[in-house]
Order: C-alpha cells, then structure tokens, then sequence
C-alpha cells in the first residue's frame, strides 16, 4: 500500500503522558518519514481535547499517576483508538501509557483503574511479596524472533508489574536481558497484539530503537524506501552497548 | 578545655560543633574538598537537633526549588549583607549536613542564607524555623531520583503548618509552588515566570486540567494564580508593591532578574529596602562558576559557561543564549547519578531552536545528545572533551551549555579569564 496524504501520528495527551521526553518517538517517526521524502503530521492531542479518528499511528507515553488517571479517564470516554486499531492502526504505549492500554493499573494509594483493555494485560505493585522495589535503570529487551528487530536498548523507571491476562491474546515483546520489564517470573517485558505494542522502554525507545521505528511505520504505510542511518544512532546503539556490556 | 561556642548551645551541641570543626579542619588539610560534608554529618550524628539550636532567634531565610536555588541564594546573601556579616552555603551543599556546616561558622548571631535541597527542606526548615522561605519553582529533574514533582509539592504545603512563623516567598507562576505556598500563614507572591510548563498542567489540587492564558492560569476547583505583589515586567524593569522600578543585574537574562525580585523580597521582610537589595546584588557576574568565562585549554578559546540540568533549565538558556551573538555553542551532557541516569528528558528540549549556530558536542553521554540533534536536524561535530572542541574552533569566545557533573568536571578543568588583572 503507498498514497500521497501525510502518515498521521496522535500524539496523545502529552502533558499526561510525556513524562520520559516521549514526545521524541513522534519525532522519530515523522522524520524517518520525511527523510524517505514521505510527508507525515504530527498531531499532538491535547488532554480534554477528543482523540481525532483515522490516525495512523497512536502514541502514548509515561506519566505519574495522577496525570495516569486522569488521562485513563479521558481515553475511556471515547473509543477512537479501539475504532482506529480495528481498522488497521498502530499503537505504541509506554510506561504509564502501557499500564493504561492494558486492563487495569494501580495509581496513588494502591486503587485499580481500568485501562483501555486494548491489549490483555495487567499491572499491579506487585504479584509477589514482599513488594519490588521501583524498577529503574537501562533495560536491553531481546524482541520476539517473529518481530526481526535487533536487541532493544532503553531505559525503565515504573514501580508496576504487568502480566498477561490468562487466555488473553497478545505475546510479551521480548525477553529481558538486561533490567526488569514485565517484572513476571517469564523474564519478559512488553506485549505485542497485532499492530499495538506495549513497553516498559522509554528513552524515547525509537530514538534509540529506528528497527522498531520503521516496524511500525511499515504496518501502517506498507513497503517502504531504505534509509541508512541517521549514522549517530548507530554509534550510540554501539556505546550504550558497550557500556551496558551486553553483547548483540 | 573551653570551646569558642557560645554558652547558650547545649553540652551536646557545643560538643557536636567541636567534631564538625575537627572533622572539617582535618579532611581540609587532607586536601578533600571542603570538608564541610563530612563535618556536617558527623555532628548530626552528635546531636540530631543541632540545627535548631544553632539557628535559634537568628535571621534565617532558606531558598529552595528546582532551578536556581544557588544563585537566588548568593543574591540573598548580598541583600541581606547589607545589614551585617552573612552565613551560607555557598558552596551548594544544600542538605542537612551543608545547611550545618554553614550555621555551625561563627559570628553564631549572623543572619543566614541557605539553599536547600527540595526534598530537604521540610526536615531542615522544621528545625531551623527561618523567618523567610523563598519557593522558586518545581518542576522534573533527575528523573531517577524523585520523579513527582506534586509529592515536593505535597511536602512543601504541609510544611506551611509546621513554619507559623514564616513568610513563602512564593513564585506565583507556578501552579504547584503556588498551591504548597497557599497553606502557609503568610505569603508575599512574586511573579518570577515560568518559560516550562509541562511539569504543571495538572492541578495540584483537585487532579483536573488547568486552564491557562496569556496572564495566568486557573482550575474549576478554585485554585488560581495569585495576584502577586512584585512581577518581572521587563529585561530590566520590576514592579515592586505598587510601584515601577528599574532594575538592573549583572547576571545576564530574565530568569535571574526573577531570581533577585524573589531574593529582594526576601530581604524586604528583615528591613532591606529593594534599592538597597538591587545594588547590593549588582557586582556579581557569575555563581560557582556559572556565567563565568574560562580559557579552554590552550586553544586561546574563552568559553562562557553555562548550566542547563533539566528542560526548565536548558530552555532558560536557549532564551539567553538568543539574546547574545550567534556564538558557536559547545553542548557538553553527562548522566552521572548526581545529573540523573535517564538522559531521555533532552527530548523535551527544542533544540531546533539553536538552528544556525555552530554546535559541538561533547560529554559522558555525547551519542545520546548527537541522536537527539540529528533528529532536530542540527549540523553538528562530535568531540571527546569541550577543550578539543574548542581547538578547532577559529573563535575568540564561546558559550559552553553543561549539565551537572559535566560543568564540575569542565570546572575542575580549567582557569577562569582574569578580567581585573
Ligand atoms: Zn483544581
């Protein structure tokens, strides 16, 4: 599939959820877009405002609880994403965004909030006793095989475990190798269900991540132009690496 | 063996002093710093209440917030200066043991100006009672360590009621500081600015939206901007209770002008008048080495040092940095545990702003500031420290923007420019 209108990238609620400079990932997106000389927009959703239908892709980042609810509560009032993944759009949610595409997370003195139910999964402190601490730290996820994607590099800062509902549909994005994702006993982090994924990697994670960038480009615009580089993500991608001591 | 502390402290207090002097003294001449951290935290040990003590009926005032807690406290100190010998920690060392080490100096009846830690502040202050707090602003910083600005905030406004006898220097601007300072008995409400909103769209109150314009902000629930008694009305100009004043610093941009009107307002509460406060304040060009211009190696560069540690604070220093001649600019980021591990915040800054200027990039996490550029679609060239970059550059000055570890390490470095010689 190819066209001539702009690729459109919801960036939603970026005051709630941008907590982890998570605006980079539409940033990301649109320039590898711009640099294949195909034109993509931007579309930053601001919260109160309705989720806009017909986006191609949905972008939810990490936020601190309060914002969490808040912007939980605006999502369930109108089902714009659910509508817009069933007719082929992609979403990627991180950190809070996660936890909120999911059933249900926990915020503030421990109460559970639904989420979206996007994706069947659902976070809580904790699944065990006693309680983990806050998961903090860079984190290196090695995707699925089926994904093709090189290892993952990113950085978590979330105090939730997320696991996969029983029965539910959906796989973990990868194994962890370095850090904690999921935080479940299956050492995963993050879910894949048809065109949405969820994730404990911020920084923004395709910023450091293109691979996973253009997965999701090429879900929503189908094939797509080459584009090496830009040449400087390589290079972090190999100091971060070398840094973390996790070998490829 | 009699000690030089006065006899109004305690046994157990005149004993902890005595460890700190020996403490400091001893790690001084072992050439570890200042010595003043240590110091400090052994005679907290000695006497856990020492700081009430120490600052007992004194003129305190703390200075606490995000960005520019060291620089509005070194313009307090010049303010209050004006009155007699001043205490503080100038050095920056602004939690318990900094704040001790400060007050435990004689003259012992000296006023003090303190900067204190966000987090600190209500254990510290709680203790010292200071008769002024100056409440700058929240916002994110160091996304690993304290990652909710509203808890700071929650932490500040029940403070109010531990403090009966203190008056919030509060920046009206801000909607969490305005809410922490709203609980307290007394505020004077100072329009200091806020150029980052991000970190305060959500009322701290009731958890809703806030609604903003062009001359404040509001939320449905009744919290709003408080009408605030001084305001920052231009690059040099204040509006001070009632009246237009001209005012001029010699630290450079609009966020240190709002940083002196929250230090002038201070002062005002232990009898300064603002001329006074103003001229005292003018004179000093740079703090800890911030502003300062140094000799980058032997390149014959001189670069202007600047410090960006969070989004608040880099986009401060986009506003400066535009306010200046189109400098090549040397952006020089680490993230060490003091600056935050989580580099990700330098996607909230826009750095497509430094469009048509040279920029360098140097730093513990320079790869990370390189992708973050190319994605802005600034040109620039990568460099293993801020002196290498300097060589190759055919300038006579430039601005050097760091983060925290990194303007220590360039600091530790390099020779400022003798300009009086
Ligand atoms: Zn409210």
């Amino acid at each position: 599939m190819s066209r001539e209108s702009a690729t459109r990238i919801a960036l939603i609620y970026p005051e709630l959820l941008g907590t982890y400079g998570d605006g980079g990932n539409a940033t990301v997106l649109a320039q590898r877009l711009r640099w294949r000389g195909l034109p993509a927009e931007v579309i930053g959703v601001p919260a109160g405002e309705p989720v806009p239908a017909g986006c191609d892709i949905y972008l939810l980042g990490g936020g601190e609880d309060e914002p969490q609810v808040l912007a939980a509560e605006g999502l369930r009032r109108n089902s714009a994403i659910a509508h817009a993944v069933a007719q082929g759009a992609a979403v990627l949610a991180v950190c809070a965004g996660y936890q909120v595409i999911g059933a249900s997370f926990p915020a503030g003195e421990g109460r559970i909030h639904d989420g979206l139910g996007l994706v069947d999964v659902e976070t809580r402190r904790s699944f065990e006793q006693p309680v983990p601490p806050r998961a903090v730290g860079d984190i290196v996820v090695e995707p699925v095989p089926e994904l093709e994607l090189p290892l993952l590099l990113g950085y978590e800062n979330h105090g939730g475990r997320t696991r996969a509902l029983p029965n539910g549909h959906g796989r973990p994005l990868g194994i962890v190798r370095k850090g904690v994702g999921n935080g479940t006993p299956d050492h995963t982090d993050g879910v894949v269900d048809g065109r949405v994924i969820g994730t404990y990697l911020h920084g923004p994670v395709l910023a450091q991540n293109p691979a996973l960038a253009d997965l999701l480009l090429s879900w929503v615009h189908g094939w797509l132009p080459e584009l090496a580089g830009p040449p400087e993500t390589e290079v972090l991608r190999q100091a971060r690496l070398h840094a973390l001591d996790v070998h490829a | 063996m009699s000690t030089p502390f006065p006899r109004r402290f305690s046994a157990r207090t005149r004993a902890a002093l005595a460890v700190e002097k020996l403490a400091s003294s001893a790690s001084r001449q072992l050439g570890r710093g200042s010595g003043e951290m240590i110091g400090g935290k052994l005679a907290l040990r000695v006497s856990p209440e020492i700081l009430s003590e120490v600052a007992a009926g004194q003129l305190v005032a703390c200075v606490s917030g995000t960005n520019g807690k060291t620089t509005t406290t070194r313009l307090l100190a010049r303010a209050l200066g004006t009155l007699g010998p001043v205490r503080s920690n100038s050095g920056g060392a602004n939690m318990a043991a900094g704040v001790l080490a400060a007050l435990s100096k004689p003259p012992y009846d000296a006023a003090a100006a303190l900067e204190v830690d966000e987090i600190w502040l209500p254990k510290v202050a709680r203790q010292i009672q200071p008769r002024a707090v100056i409440l700058l602003n929240i916002s994110r910083d160091q996304l690993d360590r304290s990652n909710e600005t509203r808890r700071i905030a929650s932490l500040w406004r029940d403070l109010g009621a531990e403090l009966p006898g203190a008056t919030a220097i509060a920046n009206a601007d801000d909607p969490l500081v305005a809410w922490a300072a709203a609980g307290w008995s007394n505020q004077v409400w100072v329009s200091a600015g806020q150029n980052w909103t991000a970190d305060a769209m959500v009322c701290p109150q009731c958890a809703s939206l806030l609604h903003r314009n062009a001359t404040g902000w509001w939320c449905g629930c009744g919290l709003a901007r408080p009408e605030p008694l001084v305001s920052v009305t231009g690059p040099h100009e204040l509006l001070w209770f009632g009246r237009h004043l001209t005012a001029s610093i010699d630290l450079p941009g609009r966020v240190n002008l709002g940083n002196a009107a929250m230090a002038a307002a201070a002062a005002k509460l232990f009898g300064v008048e603002v001329e006074q406060a103003l001229a005292a304040m003018t004179g000093l060009e740079d703090v800890q080495g911030r502003y300062q211009e140094v000799e980058l190696g032997d390149s014959g560069t001189r670069g202007r040092l600047l410090l960006a540690k969070n989004p608040a604070g880099w986009v401060e220093m986009m506003e400066l940095l535009n306010s200046t001649p189109t400098r090549p600019v040397i952006v020089d980021f680490n993230a060490q545990t003091a600056d935050g591990r989580d580099p990700s915040w330098i996607w909230d800054v826009p750095f497509e702003r430094l469009r048509g200027r040279r920029v360098l990039v140097t730093g513990g996490r320079k790869e990370d500031m390189s992708v973050r550029l190319a994605y802005a679609e600034i040109p620039h060239t990568v460099h293993p420290d801020a002196e290498s970059a300097a060589a190759v550059l055919d300038e006579k000055i430039v601005d050097v923007v760091a983060n925290y570890t990194a303007f220590r390490d360039i600091l530790g470095r390099v020779a400022p420019v003798r300009t009086n010689s």
